[in-house]
């Protein structure tokens, strides 16, 4: 599916409109007011419903004490990789994105170095996922693009660690406990993707033979 | 259980993952082990000491003389005039960059291995 016009803005002028009260006063002349209209499409609200669900997950594993800062399970990528599987890598990089900023409005740490390191791990995935996502499908499943983004995402966190906030080679003694995190974290979220994705075609199969079953 | 839906490529994704974390562990958990002990004394080098002869060196500091012991390619302050007694207690070092100093007797010994590592205090 090709999301088209995404969040395109268009300035709509209506000269026969009452002109708004704070603009009569002083006014010289004809001002013409103008009306900023975002014109969204079914697709824009299809990937803001997406991403509402990713935030969901997002705000109950902000719920999960973990035992390292930075150990997360991550559950917002289910979301990812099954828009991914069904919709493409365009709308998965707006779910996810657009999960990362309003996720990070939420919870307060919108530009904070939490937010950045969100964006870079967001940022990886994505791109390994875009070449990922060409794997064959026949021995390739969601799990693998849960592992590669997983490792992408540490991956990611993990320069903007050194190059930025720790720059220091000690934090390579951490290397090995996300990297197993990562790789742990990414079977499961691949694995709940996989069985999600599988239970949904079951379900649309049922509803399709009950059709037909009722047509015959 | 949903083990049915992994596909032979994902459990190939899987043992490589494993594979690859378990050799990153093994790099960057397991330090190297130290070739020499490098005995400083009032911030200059005493004496560079390789760690294959057993031996006890004495190091003589502003409060008295600190006694360093090298057995079994490891190496400890076996006795030390300070009055705390941090450099003692920490014990036997083996690991290239592991270091004891015993701050009052201005003696230091620091493990050295083949190639430089970085830690807090050199970096």
């Amino acid at each position: 599916m090709a999301v088209k016009n995404n969040m395109t803005a268009s300035i709509i002028k209506k000269s026969n409109a009452p002109l708004p009260s704070r603009e009569r006063g002083g006014g010289e002349g004809e001002k013409v007011p103008t009306l900023l209209k975002l014109k969204t499409t079914a697709g824009d609200h299809h990937i803001a419903r997406m991403a509402a669900v990713a935030l969901g997950l997002t705000l109950i594993e902000n719920a999960i004490p973990t035992p390292l800062p930075g150990v997360k399970p991550g559950l917002a990528n289910i979301v990812t990789l099954i828009v991914l599987a069904r919709y493409g890598w365009r709308v998965a990089a707006w779910v996810s994105l657009l999960r990362v900023v309003a996720g990070s409005l939420l919870f307060g740490s919108f530009l904070t170095p939490g937010f950045f390191l969100s964006l870079a791990g967001a940022v990886c995935s994505l791109v390994v996922l875009a070449f990922a996502q060409h794997l064959p499908t026949r021995w390739f499943g969601a799990v693998s693009h849960s592992i590669y983004a997983a490792f992408a995402h540490i991956t990611g966190q993990m320069l903007v660690v050194y190059l930025w906030l720790i720059p220091h080679a000690g934090i390579a003694y951490l290397i090995p406990i996300f990297a197993t995190a990562a790789l742990v974290f990414g079977t499961v979220n691949g694995l709940i993707a996989t069985r999600f994705m599988h239970n949904a075609d079951m379900s649309d199969i049922h509803t399709i033979e009950k059709q037909i079953e009722s047509q015959t | 259980m949903a083990l049915q839906h992994i596909k032979i490529g994902d459990w190939l994704t899987i043992l490589f993952g494993c594979i690859g974390v378990v050799m990153l562990t093994l790099k960057l958990w397991n330090g190297e082990l130290a070739d020499k002990a490098l005995i400083r004394s009032g911030g200059k080098i005493f004496r560079e000491v390789p760690l294959s002869n057993n031996q006890n060196i004495e190091v003589r500091g502003p409060l008295g003389i600190s006694i360093i012991t090298i057995q079994n390619r490891k190496a400890r302050i076996a006795s030390d005039p300070s009055p705390r007694q941090y450099c003692v207690r920490q014990g036997w070092l083996q690991q290239a960059g592991e270091i004891a100093l015993c701050l009052p007797n201005q003696v230091s010994v620091e493990m050295i291995g083949s190639k430089k590592q970085y830690d807090s205090l050199n970096y």
